[in-house]
Parts: structure tokens; sequence; C-alpha cells
């Protein structure tokens, strides 16, 4: 029964091709007012037809099967570059659903109607696949610019010789902290450095979470042998940072990077006059 | 016998270099040699390199916070240098601090650390 269907369709799909083809390039276009350029509709929805035959006359109504495997990497590839372009999911099933559009006036018997309803089960079938891999590429989408918002946020730039600051933007939760220290530590490392200024004007709030991970931060820096303070600590934060209770224990804070800077170039040349009153050596 | 951690002597600084995964044994002969080359060479300070050490565990942090204490004791003082960032992030992360024992980036820092902490007397940290 199901084969006979498929067959009557495949031959109801082979008769109208042509017809059917353009009908559907018309109605798409049109849906997707100018945002695409008919060339590129025509060949897409071209392609789509011809493997879509290809797959009813080879794996019949089994949209799941192997028959189908072009159709469904056609469709990933549509559906991809359409949420890279920025159209809705909708648009994109839309224009796979539209077909059923084309072939309701070429309906004429019984057979072929319920031949038209089988079909139509295989087109809902392909547009949800649209739909998940849709979503599929805004979420990679997502996670790509996370990524790439955790490089970008955490700069450790060299202030003075010797000092380095990391000026943070934005939350800090534990990813971001182990970022900022893994970069923090090495370029220490790099640059000799014996003074880290860590820099929070950017953090638009404080909590003893936040805290948490900046003393771990500061402690980090400590065991590799550099004086760590923070600055940038504005009044509000200072009130939030003491009604919680939060201890800083003896980690230099100061307002301003200015006056963290100038602490720290302060501590440099106390060390360089200590050590020049005759050496050990 | 075991492997023994060679101390070197440089004017009245001894330089520790740890270069392999330390054993309870080798600790314990360390120790043991460290005290004594202190107080036969009158060593004002102690160095210990731990630039090779990949890893850090709660056991070679005490091992550091007991050689620092014992140096203090018969007058030296102790810096540890050369730690690597990712040492010094997993010990953040078993919450240890190395209390007590000085660090320094490098060896060039250290001896100068141990210069700042004669002229200015122990520190408490």
């Amino acid at each position: 029964m199901a084969h006979d269907e498929s067959d009557k369709l495949v031959g109801l799909l082979t008769d109208g091709q042509d017809d059917f083809t353009a009908t559907w390039i018309r109605i798409v276009t049109s849906t997707l007012a100018g945002r695409l350029t008919a060339a590129e509709i025509q060949q897409d929805l071209t392609e789509m037809y011809q493997a879509l035959l290809t797959a009813l006359r080879d794996g019949g109504l089994h949209t799941r099967g192997e028959a189908y495997g072009e159709v469904r990497s056609l469709l990933t590839e549509l559906s991809r570059n359409r949420a890279r372009q920025g159209f809705t999911p909708t648009e994109t099933a839309v224009s796979l659903f539209s077909l059923k559009e084309v072939l309701e006036p070429a309906l004429s018997s019984p057979e072929d109607v319920s031949a038209y309803l089988q079909f139509s089960r295989v087109l809902d079938d392909l547009g949800l696949y649209t739909v998940e891999v849709h979503a599929k590429t805004r979420e990679e989408i997502i996670s790509a610019q996370a990524e790439q918002l955790l490089e970008l946020s955490t700069p450790v730039v060299k202030l003075w010789d010797g000092i380095v600051g990391v000026p943070l933007v934005g939350t800090l939760d534990s990813a971001r902290t182990q970022v900022v220290m893994e970069k923090l530590l090495q370029s220490l490392l790099d640059q000799n450095a014996t003074h880290a200024i860590v820099d929070i004007t950017g953090v638009p709030s404080v909590d003893t979470q936040v805290a948490q991970h900046l003393l771990k931060t500061v402690v980090a820096a400590r065991m590799m042998g550099a004086e760590c303070t923070i600055s940038g600590i504005r009044p509000q934060i200072a009130q939030t940072i003491v009604a919680l209770g939060i201890e800083f224990g003896d980690i230099t804070t100061k307002a301003t990077l200015a006056d963290a800077l100038r602490h720290a170039l302060r501590r440099i040349e106390q060390n360089r006059e200590t050590a020049q009153i005759g050496g050990l050596l | 016998m075991t492997d023994r951690v060679p101390i070197l002597k440089i004017g009245d600084i001894l330089l520790v270099s740890i270069q392999v995964d330390l054993e309870d044994q080798m600790v314990l002969d360390l120790q043991d040699d460290l005290s004594r080359r202190i107080v036969e060479t009158e060593a004002r300070g102690v160095v210990i390199d731990i630039s090779a050490l990949e890893i850090v565990d709660s056991f070679v942090g005490r091992m550091l916070a007991t050689i620092a204490a014992i140096s203090r004791v018969l007058g030296a003082e102790t810096v540890v240098v050369g730690m690597r960032p990712a040492v010094a992030m997993t010990l953040v992360e078993l919450g240890l601090s190395l209390g007590g024992v000085r660090t320094a980036l490098n060896l060039e820092q250290g001896i100068g650390a141990l210069r700042r902490a004669r002229n200015q007397g122990p520190v408490s940290r």
C-alpha cells in the first residue's frame, strides 16, 4: 500500500517537475522578500527537488532512511546558511512546507490525495529537521562567541618594568578566573614581573563568590613570588565588601589603578634600596 | 642507597635544586643534609629551586614549610623560586598557600629577596 502511494507520488512529482519547481521558487521568493537572490533560491530549490524525488523513488517514505542522506545534507547546508544570515527557523521551514501548497492544485483523484497526505508527512519531518539544524547552528555560534569573549575580555598588560596589570571587565566566574589566572601567571614569568595589579573597575558587582575568585588569583600570584594589588574598588563596592564581611587579609587594595601603580613603583624602589645595603654575596 | 638532592654553596647562600619528584626518604635526607650544611657553612640564606617540578602536592608543600622552619631556627632565611604557573594554580585549587614560605619568581629575584630579608630582619608572613 505504502509502496503504491510512493510510486504514485513519484509519478506525480516527475510529471509536473518543471511546473512545480517554478511555482515553488516563485512562492519561496515572495516569502523571503528579496533577502536572497533569485538565482540562489532557484539553485537551492532545484537541487532540493531533484534530491527529494530521487529519495522518494529509492527510499519511499522513510525520511530517516539512507536514501534521504542527500536530502538531509542539502537541508543541513541550507538551514546552516540561513541561520548564519539571520533568517528565523520558521522562514527556513516554510520554504519547505510551501511545496505542499504547490502540489495542491495538481491533485485530481482520491489516490492523489492520499499520496499527498503521505508526502506532507515526509515534508513535516524534513521541516522539523531544518529547525533542529537551525537550533544547533545557533548554539554553535553562541558557544564560539562565548569563547571569543573569554579570550577578548582578559588582557594582561605591561604597565611598567616589572609591573603587569589585569583590567577585569565583566563578572568573574570560575571559568574566567581560571583564564585570568593562567594568563597573569604566565605573563609574570614572561616579563619577569614582581608586581601584579588586578583592576576591578569593570566588574559590576563583588559578592563573596567573586571575592573568593579574586583571592585565589592573588594567592596564586603570590606563590609565584609576585606582590599583588587589587585596584579600582568603587565606593559602592567598598561598602558592599564591608557589609558582606569579606576579608582581603593582608592584600593591598587601592581605589584607583593610578594609586596601585604608584604603590608598586614605590615598593620596587624600596626593594632596590634595601637590597643594596651590603649584599649577601 | 637512594639519590640525594645536591646542595650547592654560593657565598653564604645554599642552593637546593630539586630536579625529580621526591620520595619520603629523599625528603628526610634533604632535611638532614641541609641542616648540617647550614651549620657547617654558616649560611645565611637557602634558595630552593622547584622550577623542574611539575607536580607539587601537600606533601611537597609541607616539606617546603618544614625546611623553611628548620632553616629559620638555624638563622637562615629560605626562599622558594621558580614555581610554574600550573603548579601555583593547582596549589590554590587545593587550598594550599604555602604560608610561612617566602617565594620569588626566579633565582635572581630569590637572592634579591634574601638580601632584603637580611637587611630588614625577619619578616613575618
